[in-house]
Order: C-alpha cells, then structure tokens, then sequence
C-alpha cells in the first residue's frame, strides 16, 4: 500500500504543478500575435503524436497489431460521422474481432 | 454555438454537451485503468483515489505500467511527469485566458484535459474558461466513474485487451486531432508532430516524443513573421 500512496502522491504532485505553471507565468496577459500562430498549431502537433505513440508504439518498441488496425477503424468512423462515441466504439469492435480470430 | 458573452451557466452547460462523447469515452477507458491498475498491485480504493486526485489517463497508465515492471516509484512518477509535460504548452496557451491572482489560475488550470483544452480553444489563440470547466467536469465523472466500474467489476469484465479497450485511448486522441487539422498548415503540423514523436520512440523515454513533438507548432511562426512583412508593406503602401 506505501507504494501504492508514494505513487499516487508524487503523480498528483507533479501534474499539479505542470497543470499549474503555464496559468502562473502567463495569466492574464496580452500575448504577442507570433505566439497565437503558434497556439493554434499545438492541437495537430500534440495529439497526431499521442495517436503515433499509443497506436504504434508498445513503450518503446514499434508495435504494429490488432489495436493499430482498431485506431485507423475508429478514425475513419470519426472521420465519416463526426461521432467520437462511434469513433472509440468501432476501435475496441475492431481490435477484440482481430485478437478473437 | 453560444456567443462568448452568453451567461455563464449557458457556456458551462455548451461546455459539458460538448465534454459529454469524450467523457463517455473517457469512462471506458478508465474501466481498463481499473482494472489494469489492480494487475500492477494497487487495490481498488488505490485506483480510484488515483483517478479521482490525479486525473490525468496517460500518465496513470504510464506510472502503472512502470510499476508493474517492477519500476521504482521515482521512475513512475517521473514518466509520468513526462507524460504530462504536453499539458505544459497547453497551460501556457491557456494562461492569458485565466483571470484572477496566481492561486486562482493555478486553480482553474488543474481543469486542463486534452478534449476540453481543445474544445475551450477559440481558434484565435484564446480560451473560453466556461467551455473547458463544464467540459472537464463531464470528463471527470467519466473518468472516475469508470475507474469504480473497472476496479471493482474487472474480474466479472474479462482481459481488457480481448475486448480491445486498449485502442479506445489512441482512437480517442485520433477523433481530437480530427477536429484540430481543418487547413492545411495543421496537417502538415501534424504531419510533421507524427514524424517526430515516431523517430523519437525507441530512442527516449515515454513522454518525451509527445512533448517534442510540440516543437511542430512552431511552424506558426513562418506564417505569422510572413503576415507581418504583408502587413509592414500594406501599412508602407
């Protein structure tokens, strides 16, 4: 269980922070007109990466399978519906049809 | 879509409709933290206190996994912290939208997911607090009710690969980047962010290539340099 405390405890710590220090240093501000071009772009960057490195990836290994083929499934449902319930619906469908065969 | 100076109750409510598909799928996710996290040797009160106080699914994830290795709890905690550092430029982004003293806007960035962050996010670089508050909040409940779920009715659930809930979290991030890449320059940001959380994997540590990734956006910058050498020599015409 003290594992189980230290972990959660140290987890909760940092996110607070990194939650946390971007609203310090920068609240309330008016920003300069380069730094909004480059807000705009973070979305496409960070989430293309969290799909590259979830879907593809097993830690640090490449690892292409079943749940790859289940993400590229989701994302044509998304891409076709708009539906982010269908989207996540049609990856799992997917992927446990792939493993069961 | 309700106008920005729509009261306040009105934005939260368009916040948590919007919030709602990702906080379903937030909870389905979260069953397979529950159970995942009880494969790691943390009990079920464990894991939904996690969920409940740190809230934020990759680095849940990421820290169990390190334990479940047999990982230490620095080096959980730390992937973890890596993990999270997206929320980093996503905080800083945020930031100029946040009234109140530092304490407070401390405070309401705790609110920061990756769907409500994009949800909140205007499209001009400025932020709707209102929208991302009842977006999180549907999230949240999404998020803890489905730990409950996982934790305490994993074993009636099965494996949680055989039911391919491992692919629910990356198709998730998928339908968010969807919304994100409408005009060109963001698919060939995103484009660009793939390339380089793809050749970082096997060379560093979880986190790491997501937040590297990042860096892609600065591709704004060209864009915003050029329209300001159009706007010197529109002023000077």
């Amino acid at each position: 269980m003290s594992t189980s405390v230290a972990v959660i405890t140290g987890c909760a710590l940092v996110t607070f922070a990194i939650k946390a220090a971007g609203p310090v240093a920068l609240g309330g501000r008016e920003l300069p007109g380069w730094f909004t071009s480059v807000i705009v772009l973070l979305g496409p960057a960070l989430f293309s990466a969290l799909v590259v490195t979830q879907a593809l990836a097993d830690g640090k290994e490449l690892a292409i399978g079943p749940d790859t083929a289940g993400v590229a499934a989701g994302g044509l449902v998304a891409w076709k519906t708009g539906s982010v319930i269908g989207c996540v619906v049609a990856a799992a469908v997917v992927t446990a049809g792939l493993r069961a065969l | 879509m309700t106008s920005p100076d729509a009261p306040t109750r009105a934005r939260l409510l368009e916040g948590a409709r919007a919030g709602l598909p990702f906080g379903i799928a937030a909870g389905v996710v979260a069953v397979s933290f529950g159970v995942v996290a009880q494969g790691a040797g943390l009990s079920a009160t464990a894991a939904i206190l996690m969920s409940a106080i740190v809230f934020a699914g990759s680095a849940q994830f990421t820290a169990i996994s390190i334990l479940a290795s047999g990982g230490t709890v620095g080096a959980a905690v730390l992937a973890a912290a890596l993990v999270n550092s997206r929320f980093l430029p996503m905080g800083a982004a945020l930031g100029p939208s946040l009234p109140g003293g530092p304490l407070r806007r401390a405070l309401q960035g705790q609110t920061v997911v990756d769907a409500s962050w994009a949800i909140a996010g205007r499209g001009d670089g400025t932020f709707d607090r209102w929208l991302l508050f009842g977006s999180t909040a549907v999230q949240y409940a999404g998020w803890v009710g489905g730990t409950i779920v996982g934790a305490l009715f994993g074993n009636v659930l099965g494996d949680p690969e055989a039911l391919g809930l491992d692919a629910v979290y990356p198709a998730f991030f998928l339908s968010l980047l969807l919304h994100e890449i409408g005009d060109r320059r963001s698919r060939i940001v995103a484009l660009l962010g793939a390339l380089i959380a793809f050749v970082l994997i096997p060379i560093t540590p979880a986190g790491v290539p997501v937040l590297a990734a990042s860096v892609a956006a600065l591709l704004g910058l060209r864009g915003a340099a050029a329209r300001a050498a159009r706007e010197r020599d529109e002023a000077a015409a």
